[in-house]
């Protein structure tokens, strides 16, 4: 059981030049694969195509497989692929229906969808709420909302589908250092909660670093780097991809750069 | 049948983490408004306020709209919107300014002048003309914003989904609805962002004026580019599944809506077969 990504790439509808690819990957459930690369890397394009939303929506060419759970990913529906891989953008405000008058329906709008029995819905969104820990924000109205709470909502709608995985595309990018944490916080109640397995696209490393088991590193469409979260992160080569590692690590080079007794304590504690 | 990583084992922690002991809609989903009007149907809400509008223009003179401002007046008082009105009423004078200048001063065939100064000369005629068509236009303005403002829109959305509409029909008509408050809050921010890079919006009206090009621009392709991420955010929540949706509000629709609802369109057909059949106006 796994979503498998093999010799992936992607041209997207009217361009000739190669936006993804050839990218081998592969997520099982309960693991959290992270991210990360520079601008124009193909971070974004990696989701699309993982979430069968490219080109399944918005067009393009496409070679290599997507299996999920071996099923391939191009025999699927939209609707049908959207209960395997749930698909989180950068911006909650595109995300929100905005035709909702509680967070309670707001969440409730994709079981819905799904003509599920009422009693199931309601069961679905209490638990998806409570997956992320914002029970509290159910009677809210989801456009009144701060960046990082919308974004749990758009989070909590995508669960309460119940995909085997999750696809989160920068959830944090918009979002203050509190927003940030909140949604961090989230993730980490979510993978734990819910052993789903999660492909996290991220540009702060210290969210990875806290969060993934395994990281790619991705450069001009193709997988760059790739291995342990913490392998990565303490790569001096993760600056030549754009990629700025984790402020524990930078401190920590800081500190053996300067001479200091950099001892097995203070490294363990800096993680 | 295999267990989704996402769906909780019985009795395992994880099977409800936060889960109410009562898993029943909670009240603010299921929440009902109070008073007679705002209780209606919104269906009979809408057949209402299309025979307002109606009346308002089918009826010539100043019967039509004189007596559903009376209706309206009635029912705004009783269900305490008044103050919304006043607000929309407000929002129209722009447009009823104009149209009280365009007819006071060149009303077509108008020769009764109230007073000449050079080539100025308002006439009776086009006052009169005038506030019959602003009036009008008043009284339409309030007999539609008095169902909006007494309707909640996912009433109206869940009414129009019980009544078989699809949903992506109930969808577009809830995005055309919720577009207006959504666009007012991308001008505030497209507003904020020009500012702090030394656009100025305040001032005189020309100022004002000028400043309206490099905000329309980014809130129209603003809004294009929306509609890709829009499209696959709803595709990523089962908007496309087959089916009916699952309706957790249902508004209620008794035998007085219903009653209502004949006697507005039985009134609305009355109104337009006697205009029709020249017996007013």
């Amino acid at each position: 059981m796994s979503l498998d990504l093999a010799a992936v790439r992607y041209r997207y509808a009217g361009s000739s030049s190669v936006a993804l690819g050839p990218v081998d990957l592969r997520v099982e459930p309960g693991m959290v694969v992270g991210v990360a690369g520079a601008n124009e890397s193909g971070k974004t394009t990696l989701c699309l195509v993982a979430a069968g939303m490219a080109p399944g929506v918005i067009g393009g060419r496409i070679e290599g497989s997507i299996v999920v759970d071996g099923v391939d990913a191009a025999t699927l529906r939209p609707h049908e692929l959207a209960q395997r891989c749930g698909l989180l953008f950068q911006r909650a405000a595109t995300q929100l229906t905005h035709t909702t008058a509680t967070v309670f329906e707001e969440v409730a709008f994709g079981p819905c969808n799904l003509s599920l029995a009422a009693d199931e819905v309601v069961e679905r969104v209490w638990w998806a709420l409570g997956a992320l820990g914002i029970e509290a924000l159910a009677p809210r109205e989801p456009t009144r909302l701060s960046g990082g709470q919308g974004q749990l909502v758009a989070l909590a709608s995508v669960l309460a589908l119940r995909p085997k995985y999750l696809i989160l595309d920068e959830p944090t990018s918009e979002l203050d250092p509190a927003g940030t944490a909140l949604v961090a916080d989230a993730l980490v109640r979510a993978a734990r909660e819910t052993g789903a397995g999660i492909l996290l696209v991220e540009h702060k490393t210290d969210v990875l670093a806290r969060i993934a088991d395994e990281m790619v590193v991705l450069d001009r469409g193709s997988v760059a780097m790739r291995g342990p979260v913490a392998d990565i992160l303490g790569d001096v080569r993760l600056a030549d991809l754009g990629v700025e590692a984790p402020a524990k690590v930078r401190l920590a080079r800081d500190l053996q750069a300067a001479g200091a007794d950099f001892t097995a304590e203070l490294a363990s504690a800096l993680g | 049948m295999e267990r989704s990583p996402l769906v909780p084992d019985p009795g395992s922690a994880a099977s409800s983490p936060g889960l109410p002991r009562n898993l029943g809609l909670p009240e603010y989903v299921t929440r009902r408004p109070s008073g007679f009007y705002r209780t209606l149907n919104p269906a009979t809400k809408l057949a209402i306020a299309a025979l307002e509008v109606v009346t308002v223009f089918l009826v010539p003179g100043w019967l039509g709209p004189i007596a559903v401002l009376l209706v309206l007046a009635v029912v705004a008082a009783a269900s305490h919107t008044m103050r919304a009105l006043a607000v929309i009423g407000l929002a129209a004078s722009p447009l009823v300014i104009s149209i009280m200048v365009v007819n006071l001063f060149i009303l077509p065939g108008a020769v009764d002048p109230i007073f000449r100064a050079g080539p100025i000369a308002p006439t009776w005629s086009g006052l009169w003309f005038g506030l019959l068509t602003s009036t009008r236009l008043l009284v339409f303005s309030s007999a539609v914003a008095l169902a909006y403002v007494t309707t909640p829109v996912d009433d109206l959305l869940a009414d129009m989904s019980r009544r078989g509409l699809g949903r992506r029909g109930v969808f577009v008509v809830g995005a055309a609805v919720q577009m207006v408050p959504r666009t007012i809050e991308r001008v505030g921010e497209i507003m904020d962002a020009q500012r702090a890079r030394g656009m100025d919006t305040e001032g005189r009206i020309w100022r004002r004026a000028r400043a309206i090009v490099p905000l329309a621009a980014p809130v129209v392709f603003g809004a294009l580019t929306e509609v890709e991420e829009r499209t696959m955010a709803l595709e990523a929540r089962a908007f496309t599944a087959p089916g009916r949706q699952t309706q957790l509000r249902v508004p209620a629709d008794r035998s007085r809506d219903r009653a209502l609802r004949w006697a507005a369109l039985l009134a609305l057909a009355g109104v337009v077969v006697l205009r029709l059949s020249g017996r007013v106006g």
